[in-house]
């Protein structure tokens, strides 16, 4: 029965489409086509381009205090910026998942402003409010607190671009997973901490994960939004991307590739690491993949 | 048990010893670190550093500079100092440092970017251009133009520029100090040809911007956008930053030509007296721009592509390499910066007119 039907689901696609094998040949190759131009051969240039001087120039570039100070920078934001997403992350999707209360949609609508707002903008709120002629500028000049062209800044700029990352991944997949679990917990005597520790946070654990390597990714990959609050300071507020940029237009091209390999191979890891849980995991992610 | 009294006290006396003296030791670690802290403070008041914050193509020339000055300041002052850079688009830069980047000195592409942090923050005095020599302009430059290596498209003067299919790479004069110089020098160009005719110059001027493939923010991204990834045909640029891509991306692959008209090109330095007053580095950021016009500054100056306003001490050898030219000067053949900015640069001036008509 089952192999019947197997075999069935195997032929199925033959049955469903009408177009012909020559049809088919000819887009499959135009996805391929578009994929290797538009992905892969971008990805190979950077490497090409970082090694372009040699292996062990591509070495010397991260000797370099600049590019070392980047680094430390980049993963700084990152400590920072990825936890406080997470615990967002997790306490909106917990909200919204498992409670009703007004305003629930509003929540959730404004979880996802920074996807469609420009980075751009997003920098320029943060020196809106918080540069010298901003709201809050003549206080905070006052009280001698840098925030805009320091790492409040940054960190405050990355913090709302990777913002819905974990709570959109996990809004999802908590609804699908329901409150029944809990609540049979809570009807056996846990508490509502006990019931989160032991039901919901391994029910949503690969999804959490998941949300976080994407949230993780993205806090350090962040151009935009950081290129307006950083005030570009060499070995101070300057991020990876923005040492990229920096070297790039030093002339120092294979320098600038090389840095950019980094978050190309930072890229590469989240993209196998996502892989890896979805063969793994595939069913408790579904949910998630389905948004 | 009972037959050891002793020794069960010697025990204890030296337990409680052993323990006074680990507290002993503590309290001397936490005395050693208070010493160490207050050692680096005192450090610190002996070592300082400054924020210049340049346009885009002074990065070569104060990376050379600002060790020379930071050995110079140690020698005088005993104090050691460190030079953070942040470069980009002039009118960019001058906005951050109103929104409160903690310039210590700017070194703008054009006194009218400094004349909008004096006029915005406060933070620098109205006559700041008075304060040092050469209206604070330490090294001057003008602006060429850069062709492909045999000349292909025969570019030797300005108004080959506005020929059809002459493809132009010139940054935005609306964030870009360079671009800024590069319009005027096209104008005084066109201002010559047709005595003065404002309509026949606005026509010449929009003609050479429909010409114009790509328009970069800042003067580094038209150089790359002309040199690295070989758009257009000519690129208007700096004389400084044209020589550097000669130097940098090879001379086998371009060349300069001199416009038979361009302008002195001044860029300004002030140090911003609201910034430094407060963490007390005045002195610093002040010797630090007064140190551009020393002999070893101008050489360097020269070294860079750069022309010095000091050319006596400079090597002949950098000094041969700047070809004479007919120059125009923003304060005799525009009337000074303030209104230059006013009739071409700001909302709603020739620029836009220009750029708009140029894109119908």
């Amino acid at each position: 029965m089952g192999m019947r039907e197997a075999g069935k689901a195997a032929t199925a696609p033959e049955s469903v489409t009408t177009e012909s094998r020559l049809a088919r040949a000819v887009l499959i190759a135009l996805a391929v086509l578009f994929l290797a131009i538009f992905l892969i051969l971008p990805v190979l240039v950077v490497f090409s381009e970082a090694l372009a001087k040699g292996f062990s120039f591509y070495l010397t570039t991260f000797k370099d205090a600049d590019a070392q100070a980047a680094i430390r920078l980049t993963l700084i934001v990152a400590a920072i910026a990825v936890p406080l997403n997470t615990l967002f992350g997790i306490a909106a999707s917990w909200a919204i998942a498992k409670f009703e209360f007004p305003g629930k949609s509003l929540l959730t609508t404004l979880i996802d402003l920074p996807f469609s707002i420009s980075p751009v903008i997003s920098g320029m709120i943060y020196v809106l409010l918080f540069g010298a002629q901003g709201y809050f500028g003549p206080w905070l000049t006052a009280h001698g607190v840098q925030i805009i062209f320091a790492l409040p800044g940054i960190v405050l700029a990355t913090v709302f671009v990777t913002f819905p990352f974990v709570a959109r991944e996990l809004i999802p997949l908590m609804q699908e997973q329901g409150s029944a679990d809990e609540e049979a917990a809570l009807t056996l005597g846990a508490s509502g901490f006990q019931a989160f520790l032991t039901i919901t946070l391994p029910n949503i654990a690969w999804g959490l994960l998941y949300g976080v390597l994407l949230c993780n990714a993205r806090a350090m990959g962040e151009f935009g939004a950081v290129s307006v609050v950083s005030g570009h300071i060499s070995g101070l507020t300057n991020t990876i991307p923005l040492q990229v940029e920096l070297l790039y237009n030093d002339y120092n091209f294979a320098a600038a590739f090389a840095m950019a390999s980094l978050l190309t191979l930072l890229a590469l890891v989240t993209l196998a690491a996502k892989t890896l849980l979805e063969m793994r995991y595939g069913d408790s992610l579904a949910t998630s993949s389905r948004l | 048990m009972q037959s050891f009294p002793v020794g069960a006290s010697i025990a204890r006396r030296r337990s409680r010893s052993s323990r006074r003296s680990a507290a002993l030791r503590q309290a001397r670690a936490f005395a050693a670190a208070l010493a160490l802290l207050a050692a680096s403070v005192h450090a610190a008041a002996a070592q300082t550093s400054l924020l210049n914050v340049s346009y885009d193509p002074t990065r070569e020339l104060y990376a050379d500079i600002n060790p020379l000055f930071a050995a110079d300041w140690k020698k005088t002052s005993g104090q050691d100092v460190t030079i953070q850079m942040s470069n980009g688009g002039s009118g960019a830069q001058a906005r951050a440092v109103i929104a409160g980047l903690d310039a210590s000195v700017v070194t703008l592409a054009v006194a009218v970017d400094i004349d909008a942090i004096a006029e915005q923050t406060g933070k620098i005095p109205a006559d700041w251009q008075k304060r040092l020599p050469d209206n604070s302009s330490p090294y001057t430059s003008t602006i060429v133009l850069l062709v492909r290596k045999g000349n292909p498209k025969h570019i030797h003067d300005w108004d080959d520029l506005v020929r059809p299919g002459v493809q132009v790479v010139t940054p935005n004069p609306k964030t870009s100090g360079g671009a800024r110089w590069n319009f005027l020098a096209a104008w005084a160009y066109a201002r010559q040809k047709f005595n003065g005719d404002g309509n026949k110059i606005e026509t010449f001027m929009t003609a050479m911007y429909k010409n114009v493939a790509v328009l970069d923010s800042g003067a580094r991204g038209a150089t790359t956008t002309f040199a690295r990834r070989g758009i257009g045909d000519v690129l208007i640029a700096w004389e400084n930053e044209a020589f550097l891509a000669l130097h940098e991306l090879g001379a086998d692959d371009f060349e300069i030509v001199t416009p038979s008209i361009s302008i002195l090109a001044e860029p300004t330095v002030t140090w911003v007296d609201g910034n430094v007053d407060r963490e007390g580095k005045a002195k610093a950021a002040q010797a630090y721009l007064e140190f551009l016009y020393t002999p070893s500054a101008q050489r360097v100056i020269a070294k860079n592509f750069y022309r010095p306003v000091e050319p006596q001490f400079a090597a002949a050898a950098d000094l041969a390499r700047f070809p004479k030219l007919h120059l125009v000067t923003i304060d005799k053949d525009f009337g000074g910066w303030a209104a230059a900015q006013k009739k071409y640069f700001a909302e709603g001036g020739l620029v836009d007119r220009i750029v708009a008509a140029a894109h119908r």
